[in-house]
């Protein structure tokens, strides 16, 4: 059995209550933080190794340090709780169980930024999730955990939950301040940093939910415990968020180092694939990573097993890698058809691009078109050069990271699934009744005989 | 120490002050080397960024930190650093790179250019000829909208937009009561002025002025001529609103249209009210100086698109070369 730092509790009833919550052990890091000064408690985040969970993995304690203190000017913590990105649940699946580890978080959080003022900006469409963490709020409040004076240490903290607009382009973080400043959620244009100039034209750390939620057990066991789970500089536990033609789809908790084998068809995690099919891909980490077939999910260019770490996943860079990204782990059985997947994807980036930037706002419109054309049987063999072409001029030329998100699953599709891509331009008519099936690239994995 | 920063650009080093982006530092020295800027305008605070076609390649970030940059970076919101080196025409993937974006901006526009009033004047058409290739690719309907008149004097044709926000920052800028911005997202953004709402301001006709293609276009002109038959003369009156200060555009006698006057990047100087722009069309309203200077490259003054001479960027890319064959075959015969 794997660690659990952030779900140990998930199953005990009532936990989305303040009262059981702190009769498990919540709020204990807050007790805790208060007790030391700031700079010891973004040392231990430092410490423990912590990388953004939201996508980029950037370590956390650094960004903390980045942040600019000039005197007389507030700061801010804002969680980024937009989650939206397709195959990824997670952060829901935590603040609708379990709110209170992330208010407690963000109460460790902007004491250890010095933020007197916090925000949880949650996807508009979460309005459930919006109603459990306010609810949340106010239980913390009354305990005398947020308000003025928070158990006496002189310290105050105001903690308010943003509903966004529904866009999945807030989720990137400078959209994001832009969305909670009440102005249309356009990316800015990089730098200044929000660490300079964030919220407001203030200084301003932008964190996943995941991440705030896993300084709770920094604090409660120290960096240099959380620092001893994980592998190499991928440390500590992650949510990932299982889905597609799985067992037992759902959200784990897993040590970052776990097979991506062990993962995919061990019992305690996802079970293996639904009824009794073969693996023929798989999306690790949410939508906008590059797709990879089977054997390289599951083993690396040189034969060694994949393991779900940061380091290991993009091993091999892009010809054979893909990343963490936000842990929406997304598994294609035999029956699936990977153009059709692609044009799905690229129809969510074309709808969702903010269209600030011409390669991005024209592009992601152009790949959907061409990959619809091709899913529905009147593509042409130019048109798959046509769409690797395309990304490539979307990729690395846009704004915020959306062009590549949207680049990225086409022009890996492409590279590992060039022959379903043919395929639908020579069978035209073929392909609209059945699928590909596994084909040469997935190395066939042994087919499991359902017994029922 | 001196204040000032250097900053190599195709192998032209200058001394800039700190804080001034690459595109002003290639803006400083002038010619070829000059990344062309469809979104970026001087005296609009806030934009650039958006468009892309003024990527370029740092190649040394900095004297301190001679890391080159990852990618491309938009030249118009990358300041200079000490010891920066900057490749723009003289890397083949930034030429690369800003043929695929002029492409990008071209796949949506309708290349209507002959019945467009701005054809002559018009920033894409000028890229598109300099880096564009001859034929698209993009198989698909063009998005289109409806024709919107803002006000009596503007119209709007989104069809031909590139959003690149300028007009949403003059708007911005001479009115804090915001009436002009961008609706829905992606490539369904436009323009638009809510349920057009006349953009009530004395200053609103500088939209036209900012717009780099036919998509603002002035009603008073509207197919009225074709700009390279029009004869531009610099021209002032003692206006109250404004400097006063104009660049009159006559055929034969009669002033068919009144802009601001443009630089050589197609920035205006100084913004001109409404009066100067819409309502003072005959010669004795104006204090004539002396012809506009037109630069020799433009269609303005040549009359003709065929004796435009290719830039040096197709001159040096064999593979420009073999896209425009037509058109440079055109070009020798005169
Ligand atoms: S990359 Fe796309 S989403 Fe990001 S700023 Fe540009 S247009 Fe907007
Ligand atoms: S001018 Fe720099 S991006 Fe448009």
């Amino acid at each position: 059995m794997g660690r659990k730092l952030l779900l140990e509790h998930i199953n005990v009833p009532g936990i989305n209550t303040f009262d059981v919550y702190r009769q498990k052990g919540g709020y204990r890091a807050v007790e805790k933080a208060l007790k030391m000064t700031p700079d010891e408690v973004v040392e231990e985040v430092k410490k423990s190794g912590l990388r953004g969970r939201g996508g980029a993995g950037f370590p956390t304690g650094m960004k903390w340090s980045f942040l600019a203190k000039p005197e007389g000017v507030a700061r801010y913590l804002v969680c980024n709780a937009d989650e939206s990105e397709p195959g990824t649940f997670k952060d829901r699946f935590l603040m609708t169980h379990i709110p209170h580890a992330l208010i407690e978080g963000m109460i460790v959080s902007s004491f250890a930024l010095g933020a007197k003022t916090s925000y949880i900006y949650v996807r508009g469409e979460m309005m459930p999730q919006i109603r459990i963490l306010e609810r949340a709020i106010a239980e913390a409040k009354n305990a005398g955990f947020l308000g003025k004076n928070i158990l006496g240490s002189g310290y105050d903290l105001e903690l308010y939950v943003q509903p966004g607009g529904g866009a999945y382009i807030c989720g990137e973080e400078t959209a994001l301040l832009e969305s909670l400043e009440g102005k249309r959620g356009n990316p800015r244009i990089k730098p200044p940093f929000p660490a300079i100039a964030g919220l407001y034209g203030c200084p301003t750390v932008v964190n996943n939910v995941e991440s705030i939620a896993a300084t709770v057990p920094i604090i409660n066991d120290g960096g240099d415990e959380y620092a001893k789970i994980g592998i190499g500089r991928s440390t500590g536990t992650k949510l990932i968020s299982a889905s597609g033609n799985l067992v037992k789809p759902g959200v784990y908790e897993i040590e970052l180092g776990l097979s991506v084998e062990e993962f995919l068809y061990s019992d305690e995690y996802c079970g293996g694939i639904a009824n009794g099919k073969r693996l023929k891909a798989t999306v690790a980490g949410g939508s906008s990573v590059p797709v990879l077939p089977a054997n390289l999910s599951l083993k690396l260019a040189n034969g060694e097993p994949r393991l779900m770490s940061y380091e290991s996943l993009s091993e091999g860079g892009f010809a054979t890698g893909t990343m963490m990204g936000s842990g929406g782990f997304i598994a294609f059985d035999e029956d699936q058809c990977i153009v059709r997947n692609t044009w799905n994807f690229s129809r969510f980036y074309h709808h969702e691009s903010c269209g600030q930037c011409s390669p991005c706002r024209e592009g992601t419109g152009w790949m959907e078109k061409v990959l619809h054309r091709l899913e529905y049987g009147h593509g042409k063999m130019s048109d798959i050069d046509l769409l690797v072409d395309v990304s490539k001029k979307i990729e690395g030329n846009t704004i915020c990271p959306l062009g590549d998100a949207a680049a990225w699953p086409v022009a890996s599709a492409i590279r590992h699934f060039r022959d379903e891509f043919e395929w639908h331009v020579k069978e035209p008519v073929k392909a609209l009744e059945t699928n590909y099936g596994l084909a040469n690239y997935a190395e066939p994995i042994k087919k499991v005989e359902v017994t029922s | 120490m001196s204040d000032k920063v250097k900053v190599t650009i195709d192998g032209i080093s200058i001394e800039v002050a700190p804080g001034t982006s690459i595109l002003n530092a290639a803006r400083q020295i002038g010619g070829d080397i000059v990344p062309p800027a469809m979104c970026y305008y001087s005296k609009l605070e806030g934009s650039g960024g958006k468009c892309r076609t003024c990527i370029v390649k740092v190649s040394k970030g900095s004297e301190k930190d001679p890391r080159p940059m990852p990618k491309l970076v938009a030249s118009c919101r990358t300041t200079v650093m000490d010891g920066m080196e900057v490749q723009n025409i003289t890397s083949p993937e930034v030429i690369e790179a800003r043929s695929g974006v002029v492409e990008i901006l071209l796949i949506n526009h309708p290349l209507d250019c002959p019945v467009c009033d701005q054809a002559g004047e018009c920033d894409l058409q000028n890229l598109g000829y300099e880096h564009g290739l001859q034929k698209t690719r993009y198989e698909f309907e063009r998005r289109t909208f409806e024709r919107i008149d803002i006000g009596d004097k503007i119209q709007l044709h989104m069809n031909r937009c590139i959003l690149c926000y300028r007009c949403v920052f003059t708007a911005d800028q001479i009115t804090n009561k915001r009436v002009h911005g961008i609706l829905n997202r992606g490539d369904h953004s436009e323009i638009s002025t809510y349920i057009q709402t006349a953009v009530d301001n004395d200053f609103s006709g500088n939209v036209i002025d900012v717009c780099p293609v036919g998509a603002l276009t002035d009603k008073t002109f509207r197919f009225r001529n074709r700009v390279w038959f029009t004869k531009p003369v610099d021209a002032h009156r003692d206006c109250p609103t404004c400097s006063g200060k104009v660049t009159l555009w006559y055929k034969g006698a009669d002033v068919l249209r009144v802009t601001a006057r443009k630089d050589i990047y197609g920035e205006v100087e100084e913004f001109i009210c409404n009066t100067c722009r819409f309502d003072k069309k005959k010669t004795e309203d104006w204090v004539i100086e002396h012809p506009t200077h037109i630069s020799d490259a433009s269609v303005i003054s040549s009359n003709h698109y065929e004796t435009m001479k290719p830039l040096p960027v197709i001159q040096n890319n064999p593979k420009l070369q073999a896209a425009n064959k037509v058109e440079l075959e055109k070009t020798s015969k005169f």
